[in-house]
C-alpha cells in the first residue's frame, strides 16, 4: 500500500522531467527510449461488455483506444441459427477487440481493469494479450515514444 | 439452457391457447353475420344502372354543372388515390426483396424493381391496356386488341372523362390504376430469380411478360373474356389469380429454369441463404400491406362507401390472421418463431384474401388468412425440397396462396357453392396453364440465344459488381480517380 501511495506521488513530481528528457533523447534518437517502453493490450471481449470495459480503462486514466467487431471462436466453439426453417452452423461469433497502447508501468492495471469489467465468469468472456511496442509516433506532431500514445 | 427452451416451449403453448382462443372470439360471433351478398349484389346492380342511364352531356362545362358532378369526383379521386397506393406497392417489393437476398446483390435488385415499373408503364400504354381492354366488340372472346397506345380524342371527352365512361372513373383514371397493377405481376417473378439471373435477359422476359402474357389472361376475366362470359363467371375480385398467380407460375417457370443459387443445396443438404437486412424487409411488408388498401379496395371501382370499407376490413383482417398463423406455424413446426415466414404471412393473407375481398363477412376473411399463413410455411417448406430455390418465397406467397384464394371464392361467402368451385377451378387451371408455358418457353428461349444465368465467379463476387459495377453500401472504398 505505502508503495502504491509513494508511486502515485512521486511520479508526478519525477516524471514530468525524465519524460520531457526521454522525448528529447527518443526524438534524438528515432526510437524509444529505455524511460519510455510501451505494451500493447489487445482485449477480444464479449460485445456488450464495451461500455463497462472502456469506463474501467477511462477510470485508471487510460485516454484512448481503438475498437473494431471482430469475428472468432475458441473454446466456446461456434451455435446453431436457423432461417426459414433450415438450420446453420454459426462457427465464428461476434465479438469486439479493444486495442491500446499504453506505458509499461500501466500496463498491468488496464489489464486488470479489462479482466473485471469483462467478466461474467461464463464460457467465451474472451482473453486479453499484452505484447512489447517498438515505437509510437503522433502523426500530427512526430512526437515519438510514449508521449506519442 | 433447459429452462430457456422449457420457457419457450410454455411460452409457444400459451401462445397457441390464446390465438385459437382470440380467433375462436372473432369469428364466431363474425360467422353467424349474413355474409355481404345482398349489399355487394345490390351496389353492383345500381352502379350498372347508373352506367346505363348515364347521362349524355353536351360538353365538359355542362357536365361540370350537372348534379351528378360531385359525386363522380368522389369516385374518380378514390381511384386515384388507390392506384398511388398501388404504386407504392412497387416500393415494398423493391425493400423486401433486397432484404431477403444478400447484400451484394442489392442495387441489383433495385434496379430490376425500378426498371419493372417504368417498363411495365410505358407497355401498358403501348399495348398492354388495348389487350386487356380491346372493348365490347370481343366479349367472351380468347384474345382482343383495341389498338396501340393511349388518348382521348378530341371530341371524345364527354364519353370518356365523365361518368358516361364509368360510373366510378375516368379514362385516364382506368388505365393509370390498372397500369399499376400490370407492372406487379413481373416484378413477383423478380424476387424468385433474384442473386442469379443475367440482368438483360431478365430486362427481356419481363417486358414480354407484362406487354402480352399478363394482359391476354386479364382480358379473359377483367376485360370481359371468355372466363368473366361463362354461364357461372369465374370470379377474381382484385386478382388473387390474374396478378398473384399470374406473377407466381412466371416466378415457378423462373426458378425451374435457372436452377438454385449456388451454395443453396449443397451435398444433399438446404443450406440457407440468409437475408441481408430484416429492417427492410419489414417495410416492405409494411408498403404492401398498406398498398394492398388500394390494390383491394380501389378494385370496387368506385368510392362505394359501403363495398370499399368491408373490403379494406376483410384485406386488414384476412393480412393479420395469415401473419399470426405463419408465425405460430414456424414457431412450432420450426422451432422458432422467424420473422421472414410471418412477414410471408401477412402477405399470404392478403393475397389469399384479393379474389374475394368484397364477397367475404369478417369471419372468412379471417379463416381465409390464417388458412393462408398456414400455407405459405408449408410451402416454402416443400419448394425447398424440391430444390426450387426461391430466395423471397415469392412461389408460395402468389402463386400458393393466389390458388387458395381464388378456390375460397367458391368455399366462403356470398358466392360460395359447387358450379363457383368448377368456375373457379376453371379460371385458376386456364391461366395457370397458359402463364407457365408462356413463361418457360419464353426462359428457355432466352436461355439459349441471350444467356440466362450469370457465371459462377460473378455470381459469388454479387451481381451488384457484375452487373452494374458498384457496390449497393459502399463505406470504406476509396474512390480514386481513374
Amino acid at each position: 500500500m505505502t508503495v502504491g501511495r509513494l508511486r502515485v506521488l512521486a511520479l508526478p513530481l519525477l516524471s514530468g522531467a525524465e519524460r520531457r528528457t526521454a522525448l528529447h533523447q527518443t526524438r534524438q534518437a528515432g526510437v524509444a527510449g529505455p524511460n519510455n517502453r510501451m505494451k500493447k493490450i489487445e482485449a477480444i471481449i464479449k460485445p456488450f461488455k464495451l461500455e463497462e470495459v472502456k469506463d474501467a480503462l477511462s477510470d485508471i486514466g487510460i485516454e484512448g483506444m481503438t475498437v473494431s467487431e471482430v469475428k472468432g471462436f475458441g473454446r466456446q466453439k461456434g451455435h446453431t441459427e436457423i432461417y426459414r426453417g433450415s438450420e446453420y452452423t454459426v462457427d465464428f461469433l461476434p465479438k469486439i477487440k479493444i486495442e491500446l497502447v499504453v506505458p509499461d508501468g500501466t500496463a498491468d492495471g488496464a489489464v486488470a481493469a479489462i479482466s473485471k469489467s469483462a467478466k461474467t465468469g461464463k464460457i467465451g468472456d474472451g482473453k486479453v494479450f499484452v505484447s512489447n511496442i517498438e515505437q509510437a509516433i503522433r502523426i500530427r506532431t512526430d512526437e515519438k515514444g510514449d508521449s506519442a500514445i | 439452457m433447459k429452462i430457456h427452451s422449457h420457457f419457450k416451449l410454455h411460452s409457444v403453448l400459451s401462445y397457441i391457447l390464446v390465438s385459437v382462443l382470440m380467433t375462436g372470439l372473432l369469428v364466431m360471433p363474425a360467422l353467424a353475420q349474413p355474409e355481404p351478398a345482398a349489399v355487394a349484389g345490390a351496389v353492383a346492380e345500381a352502379v350498372k344502372e347508373a352506367a346505363d342511364e348515364a347521362p349524355k352531356y353536351a360538353d365538359m362545362d355542362a357536365f361540370a354543372a350537372s348534379p351528378g358532378y360531385a359525386v363522380f369526383t368522389t369516385h374518380n379521386l378514390w381511384m386515384m388515390i388507390a392506384a398511388a397506393l398501388v404504386f407504392i406497392m412497387h416500393l415494398g417489393f423493391a425493400t423486401l426483396e433486397s432484404g431477403l437476398t444478400r447484400s451484394k446483390n442489392t442495387t441489383n435488385i433495385l434496379f430490376k424493381n425500378t426498371m419493372i415499373v417504368c417498363i411495365g408503364l410505358l407497355t401498358y400504354a403501348l399495348m398492354g391496356f388495348n389487350l386487356m381492354y380491346p372493348g365490347d366488340a370481343f366479349e367472351g372472346r380468347l384474345i382482343g386488341f383495341g389498338g396501340f397506345g393511349v388518348g382521348v380524342g378530341s371530341g371524345t371527352e364527354v364519353a370518356n372523362l365523365t361518368d358516361t365512361y364509368n360510373a366510378g372513373y375516368t379514362y385516364w383514371t382506368d388505365f393509370l390504376f390498372q397500369a399499376m397493377f400490370a407492372a406487379t405481376a413481373a416484378t413477383i417473378v423478380s424476387g424468385a430469380v433474384a442473386e442469379r439471373i443475367k440482368l438483360s435477359t431478365f430486362l427481356v422476359f419481363s417486358t414480354l411478360f407484362v406487354a402480352v402474357a399478363y394482359p391476354i389472361t386479364g382480358f379473359w376475366k377483367w376485360g370481359n373474356g371468355w372466363l368473366n362470359t361463362m354461364a357461372t363467371p369465374f370470379y377474381d375480385f382484385a386478382g388473387s389469380t390474374v396478378v398473384h398467380s399470374v406473377g407466381g407460375w412466371g416466378a415457378l417457370a423462373g426458378a425451374i429454369v435457372l436452377g438454385p443459387r449456388l451454395g443453396k443445396f449443397v451435398g444433399g443438404r438446404i443450406r440457407p441463404i440468409l437475408g441481408h437486412s430484416m429492417p427492410l424487409a419489414t417495410i416492405g411488408v409494411f408498403l404492401l400491406w398498406l398498398g394492398w388498401f388500394g390494390f383491394n379496395g380501389g378494385s370496387v371501382l368506385s368510392a362505394d362507401p359501403a363495398l370499399v370499407s368491408l373490403t379494406l376490413v376483410t384485406t386488414c383482417l384476412a393480412a393479420a390472421a395469415g401473419g399470426v398463423a405463419a408465425a405460430m406455424t414456424a414457431w412450432t413446426v420450426l422451432k422458432k418463431p422467424d420473422l421472414s415466414m410471418a412477414l410471408n404471412g401477412v402477405l399470404a393473407g392478403l393475397v389469399g384474401i384479393t379474389a374475394g375481398a368484397d364477397q367475404m363477412a369478417a369471419g372468412s376473411a379471417i379463416i381465409i388468412g390464417l388458412v393462408a399463413g398456414v400455407l405459405v410455411v408449408f410451402s416454402v417448406l416443400v419448394f425447398d425440397k424440391l430444390r426450387i430455390d426461391d430466395p423471397v418465397g415469392a412461389i408460395s406467397v402468389h402463386l400458393v396462396c393466389g390458388i387458395w384464394g381464388t378456390l375460397a371464392v367458391g368455399l366462403f361467402g356470398a358466392l360460395k357453392g359447387g358450379a363457383q368451385i368448377v368456375a373457379q377451378l376453371k379460371g385458376i387451371l386456364s391461366i395457370g396453364a397458359f402463364t407457365f408455358i408462356f413463361a418457360l418457353v419464353l426462359f428457355l428461349i432466352l436461355k439459349v440465344t441471350m444467356g440466362l444465368r450469370v457465371d459462377a465467379e460473378e455470381e459469388t463476387e454479387g451481381l451488384d459488381i457484375g452487373e452494374h459495377g458498384n457496390h449497393a453500401y459502399p463505406d470504406f472504398q476509396p474512390m480514386a480517380e481513374k
